[in-house]
Formats: structure tokens, sequence, C-alpha cells
């Protein structure tokens, strides 16, 4: 690296100009005629995603949730417990895999993969940053919000697989809720892109990027984006099983809902896929309303810490950052508040935020078509 | 499968307002499914099992099925000398093991006659307190786990700890602490005792306050529990319900007031019932906040009984025990208030034996879990869980 890298503010551009460089080589490879470069440039968040969701996002969850709790969490693995869930993920491979008698075999080991697959195929789609994308669709976002209720099959499958009561309650439950849920959240999202014009999440964020950082957000452009913002927050806790709306796993009702009968591996990819939807649809939210990648800091005469913080490495840092923002705030959430009952949660969403879904989408047409 | 059409009505859930109404006024009746629930779930307290007769979500009727954890504490009862009982009631209700024994030896010392040292009585008073707080603390704490909260369970656990602590310090034991003897106590308390006490009584005040604040006036919390699982007064006499559970439905009817044992008649405290403001009378809501007004009202009891309590100078906690207890002839209903009711012993004694002839504990939470069948009709599943954290049930105790 040159001397420059010595400057505090060069180093991610070397980091970028080789990244992008190396990302542009491995999209032309295409062995054979097939794009197997564009594979790998997709595997390459969802596997560094999966790692980071299972051992960040839980390690995260425990520390954090004791820390609200007036305890001290995972202390004993590593310093400060960090290597913890390396722990758990050796302890779960280690676990005998039970398939009881009487469960639909076929139904009972196809759900936890289409569950993980749901959940990790919208990360094809995300932008970490400007060239830094596995599949920049053009209905990036309709894709994301799809593929996501693809784990309600998932859901299904495994809750009717097991043969279990509990597991078929939450299982109805989760379908339930998933599918009502998804009615708001779509509604929401579709302000973002009715203020966007396209649906490529990759131009979304493009759209949010400018000198003056955050004010470039669609959050900060538009004085009724907060409405569909909220709405969509709370529509995807429900829609990833969250508390308050946890009552498909609600363990003091349920057992453990839909997974109840299933141990070892299996359990440890239904909470991959619970911890990478959590940050899926983090990710949406932040790409939609508070600019994905682009970096929040404005450029400031000439203090330019827009340009500086902007880039391949720092977009991806900062739609991370920006996941991770939510996803604490989803602990935070889970940690203070009781669980709602099933009634009052249909309530919530058909009551309650479909109604402000469909008003948000109508003062932002308005919004859009006469005022801006 | 059940005939269509058969029902009239699917689900009706009475309450005084509107806001948890569910008529189902169309028959939505599908096919029914048994569900058992326990004796392994988490929010059965224990191993208590119910077999639901369940409509999808609707619970028809839950019907209660004790035994579980059965250990033939009567029969133990009749084959053992009046104070080796006294370990075997520490182990019915093993949250509050203080107002167990109290209860015991209010009613051996009734058939016995003798006079208890003021101190003693005082001690007694202190323990049962601290222990009525701490079973309180797991009941509110278990109760907010069954409804999803998890972090108040913990704060419950933390503050729990410091009295268990306590108690350790003075008996020996952490949760069975066969403290109170019949005609005293096992030691006095250790030097340093009541300060620490009074410590512990300032520490806890503001915990409450922020044990409120974090779930009684939880909007969600009082969503899910006003106007759940109602208990008309009347109904709830007719059960035999008492403590916490009969003053949730309004009546004022503590046994520390109303057969003023002890010295709880020079005590001044409050017997507390909701006054319909917060909740509706008779709801889950109700019994969860008569039992944190009660903590509140415990608190004023240990203070006051560290300012009068006599002296220690030449005071043995063991001076008033018989040496061998052979009661009289005769029989003896001996009751105290524990934290979840009335805890009784009917006690029958032939006059020769050191070991009663027969010994009946009257179980508060058992009596109190008699009404299950009628609140759990048609209620929603997770109401169902909501109810039956609002009794607080000790399944020790519930099957002695």
């Amino acid at each position: 690296m040159s001397a420059g890298a010595l400057l505090p503010n060069s180093f991610p551009f070397v980091m970028s100009t080789s990244l992008n460089a190396w990302s542009d080589a491995l999209s032309g490879f295409n062995p054979a005629g097939l794009p197997l470069g564009l594979v790998i440039i997709a595997a390459i968040p969802l596997v560094f995603i999966a790692l980071y969701a299972l051992t960040y996002g839980v390690y995260g969850e425990r520390k954090i949730s004791a820390f609200m709790q007036d305890r001290l969490g995972p202390m004993e693995v590593g310093k400060w417990g960090i290597l913890q869930t390396l722990a758990d993920i050796l302890k779960l491979l280690q676990k005998e895999d039970i398939v009881n008698k009487d469960a639909d075999k076929f139904l009972f080991v196809i759900g936890p993969g289409v569950l993980f697959v749901g959940s990790f195929l919208a990360f094809a789609v995300l932008p970490f940053g400007p060239a830094f994308i596995g599949a920049d669709l053009n209905v990036g976002l309709f894709y994301a919000i799809g593929i996501v209720a693809l784990e309600v099959v998932g859901i299904l499958a495994a809750g009717w697989g097991s043969n279990n009561k509990w597991a078929l309650y939450g299982a109805i439950r989760s379908v339930a809720q998933i599918v009502s849920y998804e009615i708001p959240a779509a509604i929401a999202i579709l302000c973002g892109a009715m203020m966007a014009g396209t649906l490529s999440m990759q131009q979304i964020t493009m759209l949010q990027q400018g000198e003056y950082g955050f004010v470039h957000y669609f959050l900060f452009q538009n004085p009724i984006a907060w409405l569909p913002f909220l709405i969509y927050f709370i529509a995807s806790l429900a829609e990833t099983n969250r508390a308050p709306f946890d009552i498909p796993e609600a363990e003091s009702e349920l057992v453990a809902g839909y997974f109840t009968e299933y141990t070892g591996m299996k359990f440890a990819v239904i909470f991959l896929a619970e911890y990478g939807s959590m940050f899926m649809v983090s990710a949406i939210i932040s790409v939609v309303f508070l600019g994905g990648w682009a970096s929040p800091l404005p450029n400031i005469g000439s203090v330019a810490l827009n340009d500086w913080t902007s880039g391949p490495v720092w977009g991806a840092f900062w739609i991370v950052m920006k996941g991770f923002f939510f996803i604490f705030i989803q602990m935070w959430l889970r940690w203070t508040l009781p669980r709602l009952r099933v009634d009052q949660l249909m309530y919530l969403c058909w009551k309650v935020l479909t109604p402000f879904a469909f008003l948000a989408f109508v003062l932002t047409a308005v919004w859009e078509i006469y005022v801006k | 499968m059940q005939e269509l059409g058969k029902v009239e009505q699917a689900s009706v859930r009475v309450t005084p307002d509107g806001e948890n109404r569910i008529v189902i006024e169309k028959d939505l009746s599908s096919e029914e499914m048994i569900l058992n629930m326990g004796p392994q779930h988490p929010s059965t307290h224990g191993v208590l099992r119910l077999e639901c007769r369940t409509d999808g979500e609707v619970v028809i009727e839950a019907e209660p099925y004790l035994g579980y954890l059965h250990r033939c504490f009567e029969k133990h009862a009749e084959m053992t000398d009046y104070p080796g009982i006294v370990p075997y009631v520490d182990r019915m209700d093993y949250l509050a093991a203080m107002n167990s024994d109290f209860a015991y030896a209010i009613a051996v010392e009734k058939l016995l006659d003798i006079e208890i040292p003021r101190r003693v009585e005082f001690l007694r008073v202190i323990v049962a307190e601290l222990n009525r707080i701490a079973s309180h603390l797991v009941a509110i704490g278990t109760y907010a786990i069954d409804l999803g909260a998890f972090t108040p369970f913990l704060f419950c656990f933390r503050d729990r700890e410091h009295i268990m602590s306590l108690l350790e310090w003075t008996s020996g034991a952490r949760m069975l602490y066969n403290y109170i003897l019949i005609g005293g106590v096992a030691y006095d308390f250790p030097r340093g005792f009541v300060e620490r006490t009074a410590e512990f009584v300032n520490y806890f005040r503001p915990k409450a306050v922020e044990l409120q604040k974090l779930l009684t006036e939880n909007e969600i919390f009082v969503k899910r529990t006003r106007g759940i699982g109602m208990m008309p007064a009347d109904v709830a006499i007719n059960y035999g319900w008492s403590g916490p559970m009969l003053r949730g439905s309004g009546v004022e009817w503590d046994l520390r007031r109303v057969d003023g044992y002890s010295i709880y008649p020079e005590l001044d405290f409050r017997v507390c019932v909701p006054d319909g403001r917060f909740s509706d009378i008779g709801d889950s809501l109700s019994r969860h906040l008569v039992r944190a007004m009660e903590m509140e009202e415990s608190l004023n009891i240990i203070e006051q009984c560290l300012d009068r309590m006599p002296s220690p100078e030449g005071f043995d906690p063991r001076a008033a025990i018989p040496k061998r207890i052979r009661p009289r002839e005769g029989e003896v209903y001996g009751r105290a208030e524990n934290p979840r009711g009335e805890l009784g012993f009917y006690i029958q004694s032939d006059g020769k034996s050191t070991k009663p002839v027969r010994c009946k504990a009257r179980s508060s939470c058992f009596v109190n879990l008699s009404a299950m069948k009628e609140l759990s009709q048609g209620q929603l599943i997770p109401d169902l869980v909501a109810i039956i954290g609002s009794i607080d049930i000790v399944l020790g105790e519930v099957d002695r």
C-alpha cells in the first residue's frame, strides 16, 4: 500500500478502489458461459451476514438483555463471553437430531430449510455499497418483501410437520400474523418506493445520497415520511415474530411455538433464520427511509465529512450500523414489553396500522404530485 | 367431530366495560381439540395439568388435574411428633415457608395453651412479612413472564435475593427455614440484622415503584389483564377463596385483621383491596394490584416491628419451647394469613401420643385453584395463562 494509506481519510479510498476492481473482475468471471462470479459476489454478503447475525446477533441480544436486567450475561467463554455463541453452535452440532416418531418427516425436515432460504435469499438484493450488491434487480424491493414472506411456508411446514398441538398453534398464529402484517408493511414500503420512483434498492439508496448527509434521507425529505417509517417498523417486528408480537413462539403459552419439537442443528437453523430476517427488515427500513449505505454525515464547507465517509467499505459499514441500530431497538422492546394477545395483535394490524398506512400512502402521493 | 350448528355462541367474554369484550355472534365453532397443558408447561407454575377442550384458540373448558407433587404430608404428619412436622410444613409452600411454619405453630400453640414471649412474636412477624414480600415478588415476576415480559421477573428475583440472604442469615437456610418452632423460634436475630433489614426496607421502596412503572402501568400489561378472569365477590366467597384472590374481588378479608393473631392488632396496616379506578374489581389485574400493594404494607409492618421490638437482653428464643409436646385431648384449627391466602391446620390429638392423630392442612391455593374450571370457560389460551398466573399457585401446597 502506498504512503497515502497513512493519511486518515485515504485508507477507505484505497480499499474501495481495489475492492471495486476486484468486484468488477469477479463479475466478469463467467466460465463456460455461467455467471459464476455474480453468484460468488451474491454469496459474500450472505456468508458474512450469516456469520455476523448468528454470532454477534445472539451474543449482542444476550449481553443487551443482561445489562437491561442487572445481570452480566455470558462471561465464561472467552473474554466477556465473546465466544459463547461459538460454544453454543458446537453444542448444537453435537446434539442428537431427533425427528419424532409421528412427525411428517418430509415437512419436518424441509421446514427449517425453507425458513432459512426465505430469510437469506433477500440478502441478494441488499446494497452494501455503490458497487457491492448481489443482484441489482429493478424490482428489488418487491422481491425482498416477497421472498421474506416465504418464511410463512417454512413455519407452517415446521408447525404442521411436527405433529404437536403446540407447534400447530404456533404455526397457525404465525401465518395469520405474518400474512396480516404484510399489508401495512407493504403499503408503508410503497410510500418509500413512491418517493423514489423506483423499486430498485440500489437506486433508492443513490437517491438518498448527497453532500448534506442525512438531510437527503427519505425520512427527512417528506413531512409525513415518519408515519410509514413507524408503521413499517412496527409491522416488521410482527413479521419477524419479535416481541411484543412474539405470539407464535410465546414460550409461556405455546411452550416454544412452531419449533417446539426441533433440536440440534435444525433448531440452530431456525434461530439463524430468525436473526437473519431481523437484520433483513432492519436493512430494508434503513434502505428505504434512512439511506442504506449513504453516509449520514454532511459536508460542512471544507470539512468534507460526507465525502470522507463514503465509499464501498464505508457503505457496508453504514448499512450494517443502521441495521444494528434497529436490531438494538428490537431487542430493547423485546426485553421491556409484555406480549399482546392474538386478537389485540389483529386489532392493531387491521384497525390501526392498515388504515394509517393507507393514509400515509395517500398523503405521500399528494406530497409527491402537488407539493414537491 | 362435533355437529355443526350445535353451539350457539363460540365464545363470550363477560366484562363490565366494552374494551376487552369479544362476542362472536355467529357460530364459528369448529372441531374441538383436547389440549393437555402441563404438567410440563412453562406457565403452569410447576406440575399442574390442565386438560383443555379447545376450539381454535378458545378454551371451552379447562379441567385441572392435581397430584403430581403429592408427598403425603398428612400421612407423614400422623407418624411424626409435633416438632418433627415443621420441616414438612416448610416444604408445602416452599415460597413462603416462614408463613407456613407460623400457621402451624399457631395451631399447635392453641392446642397447648402456651404463652409466647413477646420478642418471639416480633421475630415471627418480621420474618413472615419478609417472606411475604419474597413470595409476592415471585408471584409478580412469574406473572410478568406469563405475559411475556421477562425483565420484571429478573428485577423481582434480584430484590428477592436480598430477602433470601437476610433469612439465611437468621435461620441458616435460604428457602426451607425450619425457623418458627412451636413455642418460639430457632434463633434470635444475629447482631446487625435489624439494621440490615431497615436498610432493605429503604432499598426496596424505590424498587417497588420501578416495578410498578415497568410492569403495572404498562399499557400492554393492563390490556392483557384488565377484565380477564372476572370473579364476583359472592362467587369467590362461595368457592372459599382467601388472601389476595378474595381481596382482588373487593372483599376486605385479611386474617391478620380478622383473627388478629400474634401482634398484628397492635400494628397499623391497611387491608389492601382494589378501588376499581385502575382495574375492574375481581379481574386478574386486581389480584396483581393487591399483591403489589401488600408488599408496601409488609414493608410498613416490618418498619413498625423493628421500631417496637423489645430489647434482646436476657432473651432466649427457645425459652417457651416445651421439652416434650404431648397436647391435651382435643382438636384445634389454627390458621394464618399466608401470601396465597388462608393456610389452616386442623389438628386432632388423643392426649396420650406425641403425634397428632390427624393433621389436615387447609391449603390456600388448592381452594383458590378450585375455581379454575369456572374461570377458564370461554377464554382464549393466552388469557388462560393470564388467569393461572393471577391465581399464583404453588403446587407444593396444592398437592401437599
